[in-house]
């Protein structure tokens, strides 16, 4: 027991004081900060107006284009050849030419710029013209707006889980998100940290230096402590994150929003509300007109302490399970290329997992979610999509006792590979030399 | 007593044999070779006396007692591929490998410190092992095979990767050791080294022991009661209870006879029935070094 935890130690300690630890640990939050930060300048921000010249030769359209907070519009006259040369003297972004009989040719219409048109510019002009069109067309046929007015219907429905805790707002967005994240964070980690296991047993194979460790440590005491010493690096680099980035997320909010206020009101406001997380919470009204707010306001409605757990649970019993199988790998061989050939069937699970969880969000009831939450190779991932829609706790837990079934599994295996494989050099191994060492005494 | 008891000792693997049931004793207080061929089985041997693995059958006793855990932070073992982590610093490596052998980390700090200064090394402390050149990363892994003060140092290839000087030192190392009262197993090809450190050997070759006992006792075995005359005059040799097998010219007119002389005879009659005949000026018996015990030995199983 001293021994194993000697092991933990040092694998541990070196990975931590290495720099590159040092540089993701950092990174990291800033990374997300810096995520944090363009999402809240591209939702106020972007306040240069373009100006669009609009040659209308037909004349239809003059009350249309309406100059909104980044575009305005500047209608002129003249023909379409001077309009182009005059176009490049001047700073406007674009040029829209609407010839005469538009009505009935519809695809001569034509949008002239300087550089490429963003398409969300284009679809804007397009959705002008063609309401424009088709308005005309409609009254043409006797159809007047105040029929059109009525015949529109605006639907944007709530959705509410109904649960023994009684109704609450959920929103799938949330779920969706929550879990999506919480996916794709074991799915690094896995890969992450699970290569690290497999080069470090690599490297104590290649230096030799395993002879000596194991005239003093059992091979599966040495396995076993550079494992869970991987996997404490795994959790204090999360917890690190978390740390920094609730710490710079509030600074880099706070200096924002006390710059933005002096500009407007209202983007305090609604920093305010995004911070706060809560505004939306039983005024639906107003949670429509906000969605970051609404989305918010359903992740508190979402079971945090359930899904905290789980993940922690996932997170280490996903990574165990792989873990041990990347370590065999790295038993098996005698230099990281040679790993090449043994990885696949340990990624592809994992890659399907993480392909499967984009279905699995979209029905996150269905068979496929079912059973691939079940089984222990693609359950840490797809469980944890799962968990913030709701999953009944017989679910969960069959699916728990499995993953440690499944761990234990393949750290049995992969401690018989790895006791054969770390004292055996230069030979090529096949599969078939695996399973025999599989089954020595 | 036996320090080590190899009792009917066999290892398979699954295309070979790598022990065939070997009992070999190894006395405490002394400095043992195991000798044999590339592929003999000492490493087998050498990794079953370290736990790495077990036999398949037989058994080894450590101080009479049935191989166990507790033995481990007794013995010191320097494989014939070192290796030491190459981005750790020599402090922190030592520390760690002196704790896994049972070391608390102040008692490897004390020790280590006598090592240090003992080598002259105390600048390598902080020194990531990858800076260090060969010969300085073998006598790091020197250090850490004998730090713990092992009652048995297993040590394969010792002198390897050393030049003269380092490989002086590290042999005034070892005999202080046994001084001190520590068995030392040597696996080697050396068979000068052999010659000049080692008390008792054992020689394994194609799985089996060939050969097992006190050194001095072993080159008896192999006389071949086989002396050497230096002379000047003319040797007849027309006796017939000796046979001269081979002669050299040497300077001056003396020569050089390697003479075999029957098994009951003595050297002395020998002598006496040269001296009427030549002068002569040496003479003295052909002892066989471990090297041509070596070959011997190993020759004279058959190619299996």
């Amino acid at each position: 027991m001293r021994n194993i935890f000697l092991v933990i130690k040092r694998e541990y300690l070196v990975r931590v004081k290495k720099k590159s630890f040092l540089i993701m640990t950092l990174l990291g939050p800033l990374l997300f900060v810096g995520f944090y930060a363009t999402v809240i300048w591209v939702a106020i921000g972007s306040v240069d107006t373009k100006t669009v010249q609009v040659l209308d030769e037909s004349g239809l359209f003059r009350n249309e284009f309406k100059d909104s907070e980044t575009l305005h519009f500047d209608f002129i006259n003249g023909n379409i050849d001077s309009a182009k040369t005059d176009f490049r003297k001047t700073e406007a972004s674009a040029l829209v030419y609407i010839p005469k009989n538009v009505i009935r040719e519809p695809k001569t219409v034509r949008i002239y710029a300087s550089k490429n048109v963003s398409l969300d510019l284009k679809s804007e002009i397009e959705k002008v013209i063609e309401k424009q069109i088709e308005d005309i067309k409609l009254s043409e046929a006797g159809i007047t707006h105040k029929i059109l007015e009525d015949s529109r219907v605006n639907v944007s429905s709530e959705t509410i889980s109904l649960s023994e805790e009684g109704e609450k707002n959920s929103s799938s967005a949330a779920a969706t998100a929550i879990g999506g994240v919480c996916a794709f964070l074991i799915y690094m980690s896995v890969f992450i940290y699970g290569t690290q296991v497999m080069r470090g047993i690599t490297e104590e194979k290649t230096s030799r230096i395993v002879e000596v460790i194991i005239s003093s440590v059992k091979p599966f005491q040495l396995m076993l402590g550079k494992i869970i010493g991987v996997a404490l690096v795994g959790l204090t680099q999360f917890l690190l994150w978390i740390i920094l980035t609730v710490g710079l997320t509030s600074a880099t909010s706070a200096i924002v929003s006390s710059q933005m206020s002096k500009e407007s009101p209202q983007v305090q406001q609604e920093i305010e509300k995004m911070q706060n997380g809560m505004p939306g919470r039983g005024m639906p009204g107003n949670a429509v007109e906000n969605p970051m707010a609404e989305i918010l306001g359903a992740v508190n409605s979402l079971n945090i302490p359930l899904i905290l757990g789980c993940f922690l649970f996932y997170y280490l019993g996903g990574y165990l399970l792989y873990s041990a199988l990347f370590g065999a790998v790295g038993a098996a061989v005698d230099n990281d290329a040679d790993t090449q050939q043994f990885m696949l069937p340990i990624t592809l699970p994992i890659i399907f997992s993480f392909v499967f969880a984009q279905f699995v969000l979209r029905d996150p009831d269905g068979s496929l979610a079912f059973w691939t939450s079940i089984i222990p190779f693609t359950s840490p991932i797809i469980m944890m999509v799962r968990i913030p829609f709701g999953v009944p706790a017989w679910e969960i837990a069959l699916s728990m006792v499995l993953l440690v079934i499944g761990f234990m599994g393949t750290t049995w295996l992969a401690a018989r590979i790895y006791r054969v494989g770390i004292l055996m050099y230069g030979k090529k191994v096949t599969y078939k030399e695996l399973a025999k060492w599989i089954f020595y005494k | 007593m036996n320090i080590i008891e190899v009792r009917n000792v066999t290892k398979e693997y699954s295309n070979h044999i790598a022990l065939d049931d070997v009992s070999i004793s190894i006395p405490r207080g002394q400095i043992f070779g195991l000798l044999g061929p590339n592929g003999a089985g000492k490493t087998s041997l050498i990794r079953i006396i370290n736990q790495i693995t077990g036999p398949d059958k037989g058994e080894i006793l450590f101080d009479g007692q049935r191989l166990n855990d507790s033995h481990i932070s007794r013995i010191g073992y320097l494989p014939e591929e070192r290796g030491l982590y190459k981005k750790m610093k020599v402090g922190d490596q030592l520390l760690y490998l002196a704790q896994l052998k049972g070391l608390s980390q102040k008692e490897a700090l004390e020790k280590l410190k006598v090592w240090f200064v003992k080598f002259d090394i105390k600048t390598w402390w902080d020194k990531s092992v990858s800076d260090l050149s060969k010969g300085m990363q073998q006598k790091v892994q020197f250090v850490s095979t004998v730090l713990h003060e092992p009652d048995l140092i297993i040590l394969d290839e010792p002198f390897s990767g050393f030049d003269p000087i380092n490989a002086n030192l590290i042999r005034d190392e070892i005999l202080e050791l046994k001084q001190k009262g520590s068995t030392i197993i040597f696996s080697t090809h050396r068979m000068e080294t052999v010659e000049e450190l080692c008390d008792h050997i054992a020689l394994i070759h194609k799985s089996k022991k060939v050969l097992d006992g006190p050194k001095n006792v072993i080159k008896e075995q192999f006389k071949t009661h086989t002396y050497f005359v230096e002379y000047r005059g003319s040797l007849t040799g027309q006796n017939g209870f000796y046979e001269v097998s081979a002669e050299k010219e040497l300077e001056n007119e003396y020569r050089r006879a390697t003479i075999h002389l029957e098994e009951n005879r003595s050297p002395n009659e020998l002598l006496a029935s040269l001296l009427p005949y030549v002068e002569i000026r040496s003479f003295g018996e052909n002892i066989p070094s471990m090297s041509e015990i070596f070959m011997r030995s190993v020759n004279e199983i058959p190619e299996a």
